[in-house]
């Protein structure tokens, strides 16, 4: 387990960068986590997919599929994958500081 | 980063239920982690984009030993419906969807779909009988150009 500072607090993160403790989190750090993926400025439809996906893992102890995000978020597929371009349900886990979705659809 | 897949080509050469899904979950799953995916269907692969057959693909039961069942009983009129039934719906289960509605995902995802030009030439096809995801028919020349660089699976 590494230990990095993000948005002036140390926070435990897996070797790929995803929040080990998710209270830990805050949007701030969100807001760093996306800078440093690629994404300069998470708009209100990145947090549409960000929130959904936050809430569903701390509702049901696991993150949607890519199916589920595509249906229910409110965000399409097509725009999900404009939104995050490197991987909608990864990159939104991430920034919403929850674990690394386990799913292969 | 050279320890890391950046792109896929994925060929899709049978027709079946289980011949087909493991080459969409694949091509999925790669745009899931970022990764350029796209897919070649060939010989009975072609069914997946056919707009006549995409809704009809089914579990082979006959000559299958994955099945565990003897071959006559797999014969058995009805059978290969029946276990297409219970299969979707397993998959469903875990959120794996329908034939056509994966394609159209993986195609909204970015991932590519072609033809191939032998397989089109073999049945006498057009573009008009194809799904409208799918981007163009290739020869065989034509994907290797086009997986240049990356990763090719067949399946």
């Amino acid at each position: 387990m590494t230990t990095v500072t993000l948005a002036g607090t140390p926070v435990e993160v897996d070797p790929e960068g995803f929040l080990e403790k998710p209270e830990q989190w805050t949007k701030e750090m969100g807001e760093e986590i996306a800078r440093s993926a690629g994404i300069e400025k998470l708009t209100e439809r990145h947090w549409q997919v960000i929130d959904f996906m936050r809430k569903t893992y701390l509702d049901t102890g696991s993150a949607p599929s890519m199916r589920a995000l595509g249906k229910t978020s409110g965000v399409a597929i097509k725009e999900l994958y404009e939104l995050f371009p490197k991987g909608p349900a990864k990159l939104a886990a991430k920034i919403g500081g929850i674990p690394k979705p386990r799913g292969c659809v | 980063m050279a320890d890391s897949i950046e792109k896929v080509s994925i060929v899709v050469s049978k027709g079946s239920l289980e011949g087909v899904y493991p080459g969409l979950i694949m091509a999925n799953g790669a745009r899931m982690e970022g990764i350029e995916a796209s897919l070649f269907f060939t010989f009975f692969g072609l069914d997946v984009i056919r707009e006549d057959r995409i809704d009809k693909i089914k579990v082979g039961t006959v000559g299958n030993p994955g099945m565990h069942m003897p071959t006559w009983i797999g014969a058995i009129p009805g059978m290969s419906w029946i276990a297409t039934k219970m299969m979707s719906r397993q998959m469903d289960k875990i959120d794996i969807p329908p034939v056509r509605e994966f394609v159209e995902m993986i195609s909204d995802s970015g991932g590519k779909l072609y033809a191939c030009q032998a397989t089109v030439d073999m049945y006498g096809l057009t573009m008009d009988d194809f799904i409208p995801q799918v981007e163009k028919v290739l020869t065989v020349g034509e994907f290797y150009e086009l997986s240049a660089g990356g990763e090719i699976i067949f399946t």
